[in-house]
């Protein structure tokens, strides 16, 4: 558990992240999210803050508590990784690990979960940037953080690596009971990762929440954005090679989408861009597309600025996002409430792993 | 030098790292010997470590220390001299280090000690070297402040340029100034040469 508060001159945030998963501090630059991060790790004095980790209190301004970094136990990933440049890999590995009591998080498994065993001899600079990132991470990880702070670790990278990088995040994420806060600004970093959300502007939480339920949302911010779209986590049901096909499952609802390699019963997250959903009153006939989705309109919010709507459908395992236009909504006579089918494309489905 | 190193280590240090009331003045303090005429260095320096002079008193009532006209004097009027070139290469080197480097090693659960010796003065090394060895150069080319303090007796307190003094006074000593300015020059180069290439081999060992 954690909490923030910054009531300093622009800023004033506050929020909890739970005991697990990863919490996504997502919002422009500039809007506050390094200075949360860097405050969490007593790099940063704000002027006003209490932040409190598992029940201990790291920093308490009105009472006058401020834990220098060195005792917060607060691991931080840095964008620019900042490994010792005069130590191998290994000894960067073990630089927080030999100043603490032996934890629960072993240097053979992290060496195993980042993948990183093949460069323990070598030097930080004949690294790429992707080995350097997950080298920081897994330095990190061995100084037995209670939280793990990650300030855009991927943005420094080009998307080759980021793909190359981002399944081990997600492996990390599941097999490490640890909280993890993670900042960014990339939208695909936040809809593979994220547990929770928190989205940040102007110093100010504009919405916070899962990040199912947040990113799902017509009234927060993300759903204004051109790429916006819902993010609902599901299971692999059935495969089915005849068809190409493999079905879905969240909650009541199943997806079909082309054939995974995933195994049944794995779990995945699909992102369904608000843009692809077409709305319908009834099921139409003689169609190529394979999923009919029936729900339930929640709200419906203009976005003028791109002469469009968003309608938010409530779904019985989540929501969903459909942008179509004003003339739309009239035609099939749409308000809160009024029952509609949601038609998506099977190929517009995107699996994003687990 | 031996003492004059890690002294200027030291001053350096808290010349970048900590801002205190005072800084502008130690600043100014340590860097006098530059702009000082040496003979007025030697001067301040025998009044202050005379045998009569507020510490030079204690030294030799305490342990019997005495540096006036004596090779340890002539060590400590070098030392004086050099300290500026020193802590000019330390500073210059120590600026250098990332402190995002040192964050990091804080959120690692570093203190400061344990910084100053894991982080900091490594990656500083090549400068801080670098630095001892032109001061060392420098050490043995020292004129006006040690033969104020420590006089000119051969064997004992004579530095090279004093040598090269002395032999210039005497008639026919002109063979024997030329032979000890090169052997001055010789050394001058080794020092520089030496300087330059310990520097880059160790930025190379830190991966730069």
């Amino acid at each position: 558990m954690l909490r923030h508060r910054f009531p300093a001159m622009q800023m004033d945030i506050g929020f909890e992240v739970p005991a697990e998963g990863v919490t996504v501090l997502f919002g422009p630059s500039g809007s506050g999210k390094s200075t949360i991060i860097n405050a969490t790790a007593g790099l940063l004095r704000p002027d006003a803050c209490r932040i409190e980790v598992g029940g201990t209190v790291l920093a308490d301004t009105r009472a006058g508590l401020w834990l220098p970094p060195e005792r917060r136990r607060v691991g931080l990933v840095f964008q620019d990784s900042r490994l010792f440049p005069h130590m191998s890999v290994a000894t960067n590995l073990r630089f927080g690990m030999r100043r603490v009591a032996p934890g629960p998080i072993g240097f053979d498994e992290v060496v195993d979960l980042l993948g990183i065993g093949a460069l323990l001899q070598r030097r930080p600079h004949t690294l790429s940037g992707g080995e350097r990132q997950r080298v920081g991470i897994g330095r990190a990880l061995l100084a037995q953080p209670h939280l793990l702070l990650m300030d855009e670790p991927l943005a420094s990278l080009d998307a080759a690596r980021k793909t190359e990088i981002l399944p081990f995040l997600t492996r990390l994420k599941t097999a490490l009971k640890l909280p993890i806060v993670y900042v960014t600004h990339a939208l695909d970093e936040v809809m593979r990762l994220a547990d929770s959300l928190v989205l940040i502007e102007a110093g100010q939480v504009v919405g916070y929440g899962p990040a199912p339920e947040v990113a799902a949302r017509a009234d927060m911010p993300l759903a204004q954005r051109d790429d916006a779209g819902a993010v609902l986590p599901c299971r692999v049901e059935s495969h089915d090679p005849g068809r190409a096909l493999t079905r879905l499952v969240d909650g009541g609802v199943a997806f079909l989408v082309p054939l995974l390699d995933l195994p049944v019963g794995a779990a995945c997250r699909v992102r369904i861009p608000a843009r692809e959903v077409i709305l319908a009153g009834r099921p139409p006939e003689a169609i190529s597309l394979h999923n009919i989705v029936p729900g339930t309109v929640r709200r419906i919010v203009a976005d003028p600025g791109r002469r469009s709507v968003i309608v938010e459908i409530a779904l019985p395992g989540g929501g969903l996002l459909s942008r179509v236009t004003p003339d739309a909504i009239a035609r099939l006579a749409l308000s809160p409430g009024a029952p509609v089918l949601a038609l998506i494309k099977s190929t517009s489905i995107e699996v994003l792993g687990g | 030098m031996g003492f004059g190193l890690p002294l200027a280590v030291l001053a350096a240090w808290v010349l970048t790292r900590c801002r205190f009331p005072g800084r502008v003045l130690l600043n100014a303090f340590v860097h006098l010997p530059i702009v000082l005429p040496p003979v007025v260095t030697g001067w301040l320096l025998l009044i202050v470590f005379g045998v009569r002079g507020p510490i030079g008193a204690l030294l030799q009532g305490w342990f019997g220390i005495r540096l006036v006209f004596t090779t340890a004097g002539a060590a400590l009027a070098c030392g004086v001299m050099t300290f500026p070139i020193m802590i000019r290469s330390v500073r210059l080197s120590l600026e250098a280090v990332d402190p995002g480097l040192e964050q990091a090693a804080r959120t690692l659960g570093a203190g400061w000690l344990d910084r100053l010796f894991t982080i900091t003065l490594p990656l500083a090394s090549p400068g801080i070297l670098v630095g001892g060895i032109v001061a060392y150069a420098t050490c043995l080319g020292e004129f006006g402040a040690v033969i104020t303090f420590a006089a000119n007796i051969p064997g004992q307190t004579q530095t090279l340029p004093l040598a090269i003094y002395a032999a210039l006074q005497v008639p026919g000593g002109e063979a024997t100034a030329a032979k000890l300015s090169l052997v001055s020059l010789t050394l001058a180069l080794i020092g520089l040469l030496l300087s330059e290439w310990i520097g880059r081999r160790l930025n190379r060992m830190l991966g730069r």
